[in-house]
């Protein structure tokens, strides 16, 4: 009965699906198993570069969810995902130990270098990994209901919403680059050593992270398709559409949005804790305002309204930054820039709402 | 009244010599080529000094003393001054060129003591880098001016062009030959200079071995502020050499006086003074400075914020016309300002000759430039869009990323240097704590000029009254023959244009590169909806309200903090009054 | 396995695809050396990084007409990071796992350098750093070619201080990690000196800041109270040209306030309008007007390799230069470019800088390099006002940081360790 609504009805989430258990189950396999001469292995870097791609996916899903079905626009989604990040970061400098530069026990070493003799108090409980596991959800859920509260309250909507949410992520960003906020400044938190006792640089370490970013994204699919088939996905579908109808007909919009809301800034923020760990950095440029909205650009290149397609999006964009950056840096902001204007011009629907006309075309004939 | 005598004029000496003038330049224009004045102009100054210091002669016993000052010379570069009164001016100058800074300072000290008539000249080209030698034997020293070389000793101009390089200068030498200059100016027949002359004495501390020189000044001195200049000159001597009565009489000179020399003496006066009597007085001068520093620092503060505040305008009135009027979230807004700053980088390097005009015709060709893009961006993308807000905003964000690698790609992802003319360099001295700099002035003017200009165009001509009909009821003014699609590209070329005039200020206030745009776009749009979209005079009190709070906060909090509550602010704000602090009143501001 | 027909599906199979083809092992081409270059070619930092990327592809070419390596020809491998600092890690990875390259040269900001630490230790790569920075640190992986803080902030403060008599000190810096810690061993440095807490101001702001009005009034009124004041400047890139525009236009020139920076060399100069700069100083252990032959040489060199007689040279190319020859020195001296082997005879490699001297690689993988102090002139150069005696060999803790002291770095034996206690005969430093 689940099964059919979550997925039966939704062949390109199949799809994806498929080709995601498809990979979680290949590549490991193909790193771990295959010797490194085979043309068919799969190198370690290669584990990493897709693993970071799968919490991109994630976290395009997040903005997805509430742009795509609720119509909110978020240029702030980066600051929950950079909130995980960070809240994922601090249990791993914590586990550092007295292995770091200055060999203290209990203090990072950028705060040793500060010249601090006790943690901060917001530092306590992050060796402890569940609670910052807990962290990695409620930081970001709380900003969001404060936020989201303050700003769906007063019927905040639009541009006017997506401005200020660009104003919080860059206030963050200013935050988070001050010395004096306790995380390290600019060059954020980095040189981890383990998580829950692994070697953060063993092979199998990586590919554990790899096939935890794949099930999450997949659980975080399952999830958001759960959200948007129930009836509170409905009544959101229809707020997208005609909020003061809804308004009018007895419905509180401002909690349906709210609570989509929060989930959805949960959701980027483990998008964030599963990216930390993989590319082994975690600093204030990823508050940027800049990549919230490249990732907003994900979102809509994939094609906005369907889940898959917000995967989707995620993994081309992705692919094709890494792939002219490598071959052609120079042109590779023209080729987002023209991306950007292509897709809203052109392709309202994204890359998957082109397969779909084609199809129903073929159909047609 | 002190008198001078040969130890303390030796450690003057000495002094000058590795002091450099300390504490801010009092003139508007720090360069004042003081050694290009007319020969007239000149005579009487020489004689002046020539007339005071009879002899400068260092004697052996003397440099006991000099070394005993922790800026003493050493005894080898004294060596080298030593022999100073056998060489005439000519030797001296031919020495110039040769061994290192402090042995061309030494010289530079018996030039001015030479009394001759072209020390000034010979000094000022020297500390302007302006000095050169030829290189042929023997060599000659040239002064070097836009396009000719004037031998420094016979005055002949060479027309032709000789190989010569110049006669190095550091830091430490300039300051020098400033406070040298400053002597030999005291007598000047320009006000300005005499002024700037006794200011650069007081300041860099070196006027104690001239009271008499500045006494007989002050017999004849004319001008009121150069009096006063002197008095206070004087007073900052008697406050540190004078007996308790002298002392006293110095602080009630001084009480007026707001030179931070002043204050520092006056405070160690109010420590440290043996007297107590003078303590008191000196601490009552000190409350009273400190009352007037207080305003002065609040009319320095407010300044400060409504700069800020002008920068923030120029960047985004424009916006407050693609967004406000159109409802188009213009994000490569941004990139239309580098655009114009660009545009003033080109101009300068068409005009190399006109740098005091380039700034003035920059103005109409970045307003062109940024224009005719900003109207290509709404022919090619944006037209397609109305009605879609948020779609604008991802389309014109992939338009600046465009903008922003095609200026790399053409220009060199360098930053391009812009100079500033004269009249837009330098401040204007109202007071030795509170200068105002023209730079910022004019462009506190500027912005509220291209403001007044914008509110006459929309309220007062036949363009504005279109474009307000169209963003008010689209599908009325088409039907009473308006060209809706042309006013749509005037108004948002009309935007665009004003951000291109908005580079061209930025141009003389910071870099010139391709991530120009990016540091305003989101200060810009905070403006526009902070003041309430849809109106200018919002636009206008938002700005100067952002720039004055962050500038009263920055004090306190530091650049940052400061910039992070107005944001937190902003945000706040805007939940409180979600059309910002003027909205649009009326039907149109419902859709 | 994978059906034709499933390619119709959709992109993201397609782009599953691609990404498979990424790992696919390309061709070993075993008759090169390869060289990763990994400097940013996009982004924010590509305005300093550009020009480090163009140094290399002339030093590797050079190499390559001189006979190449080992009887190998080189082969540069440039990739960009973008500016973007978890890219430069991926980036290595990329450059060590899938390019195997034999050393990389790269990194410009502190944070960029920290980001790739991890994977070039852990995959035993062999990095050489050209840009001056903040100590602290000592890889057995990384050799560090540009100043440590010994080498350009302590030289320059005892220029001010015993040259120009300053006796006030503004240490104004961008908020990072570089500034920070060169303040603070310069305020620890001053204090030894006798230096009054009174007669320092610290003041740190963010990236790029541009409204200077406040600070710059700050500074003036601080450095009127009768004593010769100075500022010594880590403001970072693009901050610099509203700092020094804002110094000029108050009124502050060079002789009442000096000016002395760490990060301002000629390449930022080209693109400032100098006339209020001049007389402001500035510390590197290189200028382009270095008067010898070795130098000209190079700035010919550089003007015939990118066809622009106009370009400048600065001290993080010359950084380049050194770190490049001694590695080629290295390689052959190991007869491989095995990076333990390299690793181990790097150590004690002489090769000639630009300068007119010989800089030796040390045994805490930093150099020996004379400090210079440039004014700043009229027309975008230095001229050099002052400079130290000797080589200043570069040290990678400091001793003016408190819980420095005792600890060395020593990749020899018997030590072999970056961050060496020499009471506790530990490898884990401070605080035990």
């Amino acid at each position: 009965m689940l099964a059919r609504r979550l997925l039966l009805s939704d062949r390109g989430g199949m799809i994806v699906l498929a080709l995601l258990l498809l990979m979680t189950i290949l590549v490991p396999v193909l790193n771990l198993m295959v010797p490194p001469e085979s043309p068919w292995h799969v190198s370690t870097y290669l584990v990493t570069l897709l693993g970071k791609f799968l919490t991109y996916a994630l976290l395009a899903l997040a903005v997805d969810l509430i742009w795509g079905y609720a119509g909110i626009l978020s240029l702030g989604h980066g600051a929950f995902f950079a909130l995980g990040g960070y809240a994922m970061g601090m249990y791993l400098m914590r586990q550092i130990g007295t292995r770091g530069v200055y060999g203290h026990p209990e203090l990072p070493d950028f705060m040793v270098f500060l010249n601090w003799d006790s943690l901060p108090w917001y530092w306590w409980g992050f060796d402890m990994f569940w609670f910052a596991m807990l962290m990695v959800v409620l930081v970001p859920g709380l900003l969001a209901l404060v936020f989201g509260w303050l700003a769906f309250r007063s019927r905040v909507t639009g541009v006017y919403f997506a401005i200020i949410t660009q104003a919080l992520t860059f206030a963050l960003m200013l935050a988070f680059f001050r010395n004096e906020m306790g995380f390290g400044g600019n060059n954020g938190l980095t040189d981890f050593k383990d998580i829950l006792g692994f070697s953060i640089q063993a092979r199998e370490t990586r590919v554990g992270l790899f096939v935890a970013s794949a099930i999450a994204l997949i659980l975080g699919y399952l999830a958001c398709r759960y959200i948007v088939t129930s009836r509170f996905g409905r009544v959101v579908v229809a707020i997208r559409d005609a909020e003061n109808r809804v308004r009018f007909s007895g419905y509180r919009v401002e909690s349906y949005k709210l609570w989509l809301f929060v989930f959805s800034a949960m959701l980027a923020g483990i998008a964030g804790a599963l990216y930390v760990p993989q590319v082994g950095i975690i600093n204030p440029g990823e508050f940027s305002p800049l990549s919230s909205i490249e990732l907003v650009v994900w979102v809509a290149t994939g094609g906005r309204g369907t889940l898959y397609g917000a995967v989707t999006g995620a993994f081309v964009v992705n692919y094709a930054k890494t792939w002219f950056t490598t071959a052609y840096p120079e042109l590779w902001l023209f080729a987002l820039g023209a991306l950007f204007v292509l897709v809203t011009l052109l392709l309202p629907r994204g890359l998957v709402g082109l397969i779909r006309r084609r199809r129903r075309e073929e159909d047609d004939s | 009244m002190t008198h001078p005598h040969h130890p303390r004029l030796a450690r003057w000496l000495c002094t000058l010599i590795l002091i450099l003038g300390a504490g801010p330049v009092a003139s508007a224009d720090p360069l004042q080529p003081a050694g290009l004045e007319s020969d007239e102009a000149r005579t009487p100054a020489v004689l002046d000094s020539a007339a005071a210091p009879a002899t400068l002669t260092l004697v052996p016993g003397e440099q006991d003393a000099a070394a005993a000052d922790p800026h003493s010379l050493t005894p080898e570069t004294l060596a080298v001054s030593e022999p100073a009164p056998v060489l005439d001016f000519a030797a001296l100058v031919a020495r110039l060129p040769e061994g290192s800074f402090r042995e061309r300072a030494a010289i530079a000290v018996s030039i001015a003591e030479t009394g001759d008539p072209r020390a000034v000249e010979v000094l000022g080209a020297l500390l302007e880098g302006q000095l050169e030698v030829s290189r042929e034997t023997p060599p000659r020293i040239l002064i070097r001016t836009a396009d000719t070389q004037v031998d420094a000793l016979s005055g002949e101009v060479w027309s032709e062009s000789v190989q010569t390089a110049r006669v190095p200068v550091n830091s430490p030498l300039r300051g020098q030959l400033r406070a040298l200059i400053a002597r030999l100016n005291l007598s000047h027949p320009e006000t300005r200079v005499r002024l700037d002359a006794v200011d650069r004495l007081m300041t860099s501390g070196s006027a104690a071995p001239l009271v008499d020189l500045l006494g007989a000044r002050l017999l004849v001195e004319e001008d009121a502020a150069v009096r006063e200049a002197i008095q206070v000159t004087l007073a900052m001597v008697d406050l540190q050499a004078g007996d308790a009565q002298q002392r006293l009489g110095a602080i009630a000179v001084l009480r007026g006086a707001l030179a931070p020399e002043v204050r520092a003496a006056v405070t160690r006066v109010a420590e440290i003074d043996p007297d107590e009597q003078v303590r008191a007085a000196a601490g009552e001068a000190l409350d009273s400075i400190q009352r007037r520093l207080q305003w002065y620092g609040f009319l320095e503060n407010l300044f400060f914020g409504l700069s800020l505040g002008s920068v923030l305008l120029l960047a985004a009135v424009g916006l407050a016309i693609t967004f406000g009027v159109m409802g188009v979230i213009n994000m490569a807004h941004g990139e239309l300002i580098m655009i114009g700053a660009y545009t003033t980088w080109l101009i300068q390097l068409a005009l190399p000759q006109h740098l005091e005009y380039s700034v003035l015709i920059a103005i109409p060709a970045a307003f062109m430039v940024a224009g005719l893009v900003g109207i290509a961006i709404e022919r090619g993308v944006i037209r397609f869009l109305y009605g879609r807000p948020l779609e604008t905003l991802l389309a014109t964000f992939g338009i600046s990323l465009i903008l922003q690698q095609a200026v790399r790609s053409l220009f060199s992802p360098l930053n391009r240097a812009v100079a500033s003319p004269d009249w837009l360099s330098g401040s204007l001295q109202i007071n030795p704590v509170l200068s105002i700099t023209y730079g910022r002035l004019y462009i506190l003017v500027f912005s509220l000029m291209v403001f007044v200009a914008l509110l006459i165009v929309l309220k007062r001509t036949d363009l504005g009254l279109k474009v307000r009909a169209v963003s008010q009821n689209r599908a009325m003014a088409r039907a009473l023959g308006v060209r809706a699609g042309w006013v749509d590209a005037l108004t948002f070329g009309l935007g665009a244009g004003i951000a291109g005039v908005a580079g061209v200020a930025l141009s003389q206030l910071t870099n010139v590169g391709p991530n120009l745009g990016q540091s305003y776009i989101i200060d810009s749009f905070m403006v526009v909806v902070f003041g309430g979209v849809g109106n200018l005079w919002g636009t206008l009190v938002g700005a100067m309200g952002l720039g004055v709070l962050n500038k009263f906060m920055e004090p306190y909090l530091g650049a940052v903090l400061a910039k992070i509550l107005v944001l937190i602010f902003i945000i706040l704000f805007i939940q409180k009054r979600p059309r910002g602090l003027f909205p649009q009143k009326g039907r149109a501001a419902e859709t | 396995m994978l059906r034709p027909s499933l390619f119709r599906s959709g992109p993201a199979l397609a782009a599953g695809v691609f990404a498979l083809t990424l790992g696919a092992p390309t061709l070993q081409a075993a008759d090169t050396i390869k060289v990763g270059v990994l400097h940013s070619l996009s982004g924010t930092m590509a305005i300093s990084e550009t020009t480090l990327k163009d140094t290399m592809l002339m030093l590797v070419e050079e190499q390559n007409r001189q006979g190449g390596l080992l009887g190998k020809p080189l082969e540069a491998v440039v990739v960009d990071p973008a500016s973007d600092w978890p890219l430069f890690a991926e980036r290595t990875r990329e450059l060590l796992d899938k390019e195997k390259v034999a050393a990389i040269f790269g990194c410009w900001t502190s944070v960029s350098r920290k980001s790739v630490l991890p994977v070039i230790e852990e995959l035993n790569g062999v990095l050489f750093y050209p840009v001056q920075y903040e100590g602290e640190e000592s890889s057995r992986n990384v050799f560090y070619t540009g100043a440590a803080p010994n080498q350009q902030a302590i030289p320059a403060v005892d220029y001010l201080m015993n040259e120009i008599g300053v006796e006030r000190w503004v240490l104004a810096g961008t908020d990072y990690v570089y500034p920070r810690t060169t303040n603070r061993i310069l305020e620890a440095y001053l204090k030894s000196k006798g230096v009054a807490a009174d007669d320092i101001m610290i003041n740190y702001t963010p990236f790029g800041h541009s409204d200077w009005q406040s600070i710059v009034a700050e500074i003036k009124r601080f450095g009127s109270q009768g004593k010769k004041t100075a500022v010594v400047s880590t403001i970072n890139g693009d901050a610099n040209v509203p700092f020094y525009r804002e110094l000029g236009n108050q009124g502050i020139s060079a002789e009442d306030i000096p000016v002395v920076a760490f990060s301002v060399g000629e390449e930022e100069l080209s693109g400032i309008d100098t006339r209020p700069l001049v007389g402001h100083l500035a510390a590197w252990n290189y200028f382009m007007s270095v008067d010898n032959p070795v130098n000209a040489a190079f700035i010919e060199q550089w003007h015939g390799f990118i066809k622009d007689p106009k370009r400048v040279t600065n001290d993080p190319m010359e950084a380049h230069y050194i770190g490049f020859n001694m590695w080629v020195k290295a390689v052959e001296k190991a007869g491989t470019t095995d990076p333990d082997a390299v690793i181990d005879a790097m150590i004690g490699v002489q090769v000639p800088n630009l300068t007119g001297g010989i800089s030796e690689m040390l045994p805490n993988h930093h150099i020996t390099k004379p400090v210079l102090i440039g004014e700043i002139q009229s027309d975008g150069q230095f001229e050099v006002v002052w400079q130290t005696d000797a080589l200043v060999p570069g040290e990678a803790w400091s001793p003016y940081i408190e819980s420095n002291q005792n600890i060395i770095a020593d990749w020899r034996d018997p030590i072999r360790c970056g961050n060496y206690n020499t009471l506790t005969k530990t490898c884990s430093g401070q605080g035990l």
